[in-house]
């Protein structure tokens, strides 16, 4: 058996709802009443998961909204702490930034694929090694230079997987962002994904599209109502959401080059 | 289905033990995560370079709007005080300038503090970077500011037939040093807190302009009644570091009791504010 890179035990999470804290004012005025609130008021986003992921798999996540997928990324990612439970890691975290997020509007897209990667923990020199690499494979041409205020939600995606597929990832994290490519660049990223394989690269993917689920990963896991309802092969864990949700799933009408 | 619910059942007993043995509180281990302190440094380097470049996208322009600020609120108080009021300080205008310089950079950190985290929020929710580079960024970026305004000081010097002291030579690297460390404690604390209170900002703002006026900035401290003058310049913590900044750039001198006083002040800032963002800093990405 290979070593888990990740490994969540008896893991729970839930938030406090702010909600109630409006600002200073109110809480100065009901110093008690808040207190109460933030101690008694909580969302539980998780219940008592366990899984563990190896090296070189491809993990998907699905389950409808707010299940707690994101959740799950995050505390991988190690930016949420859980409530109760162990969780270990083993590796750099490279997670793929959603649209914009750590892209400064106003800086090229050169000059973002550094601040991207100094944000998750290489230096300048590893980066600027990669650099025409990077901007080879987002094939945004000269727009590279261009600031990315002025991007299509596409060539932002493009520019974000370029970056983390580049950067020597160790464990990455998807969270749903790759549907805005053009079907060419799709294909692209799909056999990115597929090299990553045997590389040892690790890969999280939370996702809605079953056709992700059924292309890339090698294993599932299916969140429902905050626990974890199935682990196991992507398809037969599909095919049970699926029925869940009383939509129809068909293997043969799933496009094999579809993210 | 069934295939995959004994596996986790199976996972959770195996785990079982340990899980007994674990406390309430999560526990988090990550291992080859550590940054290396190459990475540290280009962080700071990037954010910073990033916020430069935003500001000074036209180098000269840039340059000159940055001085456009400082220089307009030196001029309505020279118009109001010594053209209207007609105040008998001696060379008001430079007067002004070396008061309101080093103060505009303790103010722009503090009124931007904030902000800082809830404008970074996307990232900070993504990325587990360390979050206090954010604040120690944006005071540094308005420490270049005040530095790369120091020649308009010296040019009110030359108006004014004045001259810079070999004092300065040390005197800045202290008022630089204790300032810095004084505004990033405030500024961690501030943009920390205002995650949770939405509403600091508004409030920092009011603060920020009482403590402007109760500050010896436009006028000297011999203004204040003697009888509450001592008391005036120990309670308000700006109050040794402006009069310091003053002393040292008209007179090439520091009052070191003075220099005592502000760097225990920024010492207990410090303190405070970094015990805040300790304390806060795993929920930033909960509440964004």
């Amino acid at each position: 058996m290979r070593e888990p890179v990740i490994s969540f035990q008896n893991v729970s999470k839930s938030y406090p709802l702010y909600g109630h804290i409006q600002g200073i004012k109110n809480f100065l005025f009901d110093v008690s009443r808040s207190l109460a609130a933030i101690k008694k008021e909580r969302f539980e986003a998780l219940r008592d998961i366990s899984f563990e992921v190896y090296r070189g798999e491809k993990f998907g996540i699905i389950g409808r909204n707010g299940a707690g997928k994101s959740t799950t990324l995050g505390m991988i990612a190690g930016v949420l702490k859980p409530d109760r439970g162990n969780i270990i890691i083993r590796g750099r975290i490279s997670p793929l930034l959603s649209l914009g997020a750590g892209f400064h509007p106003e800086l090229t897209g050169r000059e973002n694929v550094i601040l991207n990667g100094v944000l998750m923990g290489l230096t300048r020199r590893e980066i600027m090694q990669k650099m025409e690499e990077i901007v080879e494979f987002s094939e945004l041409g000269e727009f590279i230079e261009r600031p990315t205020r002025v991007y299509s939600s596409g060539m932002m995606a493009r520019l974000g997987f370029s970056v983390i597929a580049h950067l020597d990832p160790e464990i990455l994290l998807i969270d749903e962002v790759l549907g805005v490519g053009d079907i060419r660049f799709q294909q692209k990223c799909l056999n990115k994904m597929k090299s990553f394989q045997e590389s040892d690269v690790t890969m999280v993917l939370v996702t809605h599209s079953v056709a992700s689920v059924v292309n890339i990963c090698s294993r599932a896991m299916w969140i429902e109502n905050h626990v974890v309802k199935m682990i196991g092969d992507p398809i037969e864990v599909v095919e049970h959401y699926c029925e869940a949700s009383n939509v129809p799933f068909n293997l043969n009408t799933v496009n094999k080059a579809s993210l | 289905m069934n295939a995959g619910l004994s596996e986790t059942s199976q996972g959770g007993e195996r785990l079982g033990v340990s899980s007994r043995l674990a406390t309430d509180v999560g526990k988090v281990k990550h291992f080859g995560n550590q940054r290396s302190l190459d990475n540290y440094k280009d962080l700071v380097i990037v954010l910073l370079q990033k916020e430069l470049k935003v500001r000074y996208k036209n180098k000269l322009l840039g340059y000159l709007w940055s001085l456009a600020n400082p220089l307009a609120s030196a001029l309505v108080f020279y118009i109001a005080f010594q053209v209207f009021l007609r105040v008998s300080e001696p060379n008001y205008a430079l007067f002004l300038i070396a008061g309101l310089f080093p103060w505009q950079w303790l103010s722009n950190s503090v009124n931007s503090a904030p902000n800082l985290f809830v404008g970074s929020g996307s990232i900070i929710k993504k990325v587990n970077f360390p979050r206090n580079i954010v604040p120690l960024c944006a005071v540094l970026n308005h420490m270049i500011h005040f530095i790369i305004t120091i020649p308009v000081i010296l040019l009110f010097m030359v108006i004014y037939r004045q001259s810079p002291s070999l004092s300065w030579i040390y005197g800045f690297p202290i008022l630089l040093t204790i300032q810095f460390v004084m505004a990033y404690g405030i500024a961690l604390g501030l943009s920390s807190i205002n995650l949770f209170f939405r509403d600091l900002e508004r409030l920092t703002g009011v603060i920020m302009n009482f403590l402007f006026y109760f500050t010896p900035i436009i006028y000297d401290v011999d203004r204040f009644p003697e009888r509450y003058r001592d008391l005036l310049i120990v309670i308000n913590p700006a109050t040794p570091l402006m009069y310091n900044w003053r002393k040292l750039i008209l007179h090439g001198q520091l009052e070191p009791l003075y220099v005592l006083l502000s760097i225990l002040y920024a010492i207990l800032f410090f303190a405070i504010g970094f015990s805040i963002y300790k304390k806060l800093s795993c929920k930033f990405a909960e509440l964004l």
